[in-house]
């Protein structure tokens, strides 16, 4: 190629990339800021707020995907490429942006999570606009037989994306307090956005149409109604089957696996302290990162579907073993033990367990509804390898009664308690404790400080009937420990999500170029975009749920190796994707519409 | 080669068979605990996981079996 040529595709690869980063960036920091976003747009005590939550932390991002897939896809073969993936990018950074502007709950109440959840929807529409456009553009560009290599850099773009979000994210924490983040500064990643967008759209905006769309038009061979064409055509639906099945539906579990569920993994399964969690994926998705190009030029030389299969394959056979290992590096009864070689065996206790008591409920708040007592318990353990355990045990105990002052003549005003221990049998028994009564006629309500000072003075007289140290115990506590990592384990920790990395970039890196191959220009942008979602969106973006259900169902069930249960979904769905794709795809494929 | 792609076109159909059965009897209590998160998951799952996934399959099956995967 000369290098006129390749300046010019370098062009190419800048607008695109860096618009696609930006997309997944987008995505990415909603899920991201979830938990931030929960408590400012959806209160729990709201169900109707509470189901939106659900709806738009959990779904409606991912299972939009592919209606925005169709709808652009459509558009981008009408119209073009260029101006369609244009119009996803400023709905993503608009939507993107505005999420950030959104007043609180507490400001205008429902209309709160009503406008996250449709500007989610909105984001999950963007995105399936924009990659198949991103990928067909570069790949109208890029000579015959480097359409790998080319693309890849595309698909760097989903992890970049993930990777900055987690960085931006990092840096802003870092840089407040914690309760300016709380307060505002999880704002501050969402408004970002916009100014990368606009200087990704200035930059795209000088581009032009993709050659052999162009042509195409130019010749009048372009479709006059690509849905059409590529669903309701046996010759093109089995073609769009064939990329789902045997491609694109494995690809997005390891895709997903690799890099989510390894993220949710240290942090619920493992405990590792979230900030840590961040850092250690990052350092893995920055060092396999290349990779994605490694292989999308090695699919060049080799076959598209050689490097796919084998990722494929890797996936299946090893992700039990990594997670096995990765599991027990945190392990604290293996620590202890030494059954792991890596850790130095011993630990001492460094601080001691301290209880303290504290309501869930803001000290500003006079009428308090619903209130939560916690009497949290922190101890910290200090291995010899240097990794020190946060434990943290809270006993909840919950209002009985609203705290709403009756100020009629003679009227009781009572605070109860109740809470749930279990008995000998385990059985859970309710219990009812009166904390206060006869609250003088006309005093203010009570305030949050009052019930803490009026409970710690009841809890350490051992006034509170049925909770002594020994009840309390086998109260039902929520045990916490919360891990921080050091030495050899963390680097380990961080190889074992590097391979998970790398078995990403095996089959995601030559993808973009095997679904552009595999259709023609006119209905390329919708038959490739909705296979891929679909595989990424639904198949993928529900992994995490559904993962989630198989291990706490088989840690209910007392399944010693529960935390191994959620891997059965991505590697089922990898091995059927593999088989199909060992039997039925043809390297034959790729040169039926060049 | 293209014996074995359309004989396991009856396997495909099998397991889009197979794959209702099972999430049937294992995700369909969520439509039914009266949990929010729950419905929202059932509801996933069955109007939106299952029919890709059962449909997708019936149809690559039918199509395998009927030689359009044929060299």
């Amino acid at each position: 190629m000369s290098s006129k040529s390749t300046k010019g595709i370098w062009k190419v690869i800048t607008a695109s990339s860096l618009g696609t980063m930006i997309e997944w960036y987008d995505f990415y920091i909603f899920g991201s800021l979830a938990v931030v976003l929960s408590t400012k747009f959806f209160p729990t005590d709201n169900p109707a707020a509470a189901f939106l939550s659900t709806l738009a932390t959990f779904a409606a991002g991912f299972v939009v995907r592919p209606f925005g897939a169709l709808f652009f896809g459509r558009l981008g073969d009408l119209i073009g490429r260029k101006y369609t993936f244009m119009v996803t990018l400023l709905i993503m950074g608009g939507a993107t942006f505005l999420i950030g502007c959104i007043p609180s709950y507490q400001t205008i109440g429902f209309w709160a999570p009503l406008l996250v959840l449709i500007l989610r929807l909105l984001q999950g529409l963007a995105l399936g606009g924009e990659y198949g456009g991103a990928a067909t553009y570069v790949a109208e560009h890029a000579p015959k037989h480097q359409k790998g290599y080319w693309t890849s850099w595309i698909q760097t773009t989903a992890t970049a994306g993930l990777f900055v979000s987690l960085m931006v994210i990092l840096l802003t924490k870092g840089i407040l307090s914690k309760e300016a983040f709380e307060e505002w500064g999880w704002r501050v990643p969402f408004w970002i956005s916009i100014f990368m967008v606009i200087v990704s759209y200035v930059i795209r905006k000088n581009m032009q149409e993709s050659p052999v769309f162009a042509k195409a038009k130019s010749e009048g061979k372009t479709s006059v109604n690509p849905i059409k064409e590529s669903f309701n055509n046996r010759y093109n639906l089995k073609f769009v089957l064939l990329a789902l099945f045997g491609a694109t539906m494995g690809q997005g579990v390891v895709w997903y696996t690799g890099q989510f569920y390894a993220m949710s993994f240290m942090k619920t399964v493992q405990n590792i302290d979230s900030s840590q969690v961040d850092t250690l994926l990052g350092i893995s998705l920055l060092i396999g990162t290349p990779f994605f190009v490694v292989f999308g030029w090695l699919s060049d030389k080799v076959g598209r579907k050689a490097i796919m299969m084998t990722g494929l394959l890797l996936a299946v056979f090893l992700y039990r073993p990594i997670y096995r290992q990765m599991y027990t590096l945190t392990d604290a009864k293996a620590m202890k033990s030494g059954g792991n070689p890596i850790v130095i065996e011993g630990s001492k206790i460094v601080s001691s367990p301290l209880a303290t008591v504290q309501t869930e409920v803001s000290k500003t708040d006079r009428l308090i509804r619903n209130a939560k007592i916690l009497i949290v318990t922190k101890s910290d353990t200090l291995f010899s390898s240097g990794a020190l355990f946060h434990y943290t045990k809270t006993d909840t105990i919950y209002l009985e009664k609203e705290l709403s002052y009756d100020t009629r003549k003679n009227a009781t005003n009572e605070i109860w308690l109740k809470y749930e221990l279990k008995d000998g049998s385990g059985a859970l028994v309710s219990h009812k404790v009166k904390l206060k009564n006869n609250l003088r006629e006309g005093a203010t309500p009570a305030k949050v400080d009052t019930i803490q000072a009026v409970f710690s003075a009841q809890f350490s007289a051992g006034k509170t009937a049925n909770l002594s140290s020994e009840n309390r115990t086998g109260a039902r506590a929520n045990i916490t420990v919360l891990k921080n990592i050091a030495g050899d384990v963390k680097w380990y920790l961080i190889l074992l999500v590097f391979v998970q990395v790398l078995f990403v970039t095996m089959v995601y890196g030559p993808i973009a170029a095997f679904l552009v191959e595999m259709f023609p220009v006119k209905i390329r942008y919708t038959s490739m975009s909705l296979p891929y979602h679909v595989g990424n969106g639904i198949f993928g973006g529900l992994l995490p749920a559904i993962s989630t259900y198989f291990v706490t169902t088989a840690k209910s069930a007392g399944n010693p190796e529960f935390y191994l249960e959620g891997l059965w979904y991505p590697i089922g769905i990898a091995a059927v994707s593999f088989i199909i794709g060992m039997i039925y795809i043809d390297r034959k494929i790729i040169t039926l519409h060049d | 080669m293209n014996r074995l792609k359309k004989y396991l076109g009856i396997v495909w159909i099998l397991l889009a068979m197979a794959v209702s059965y099972y999430f049937i009897g294992i995700f369909g209590s969520k439509l039914t605990s009266g949990r929010q998160e729950d419905l929202v998951f059932g509801i996933i799952i069955f109007f939106i996981l299952l029919p890709l996934i059962v449909t997708g399959l019936l149809i690559f099956g039918w199509y395998a079996l009927t030689d359009e995967y044929k060299d």
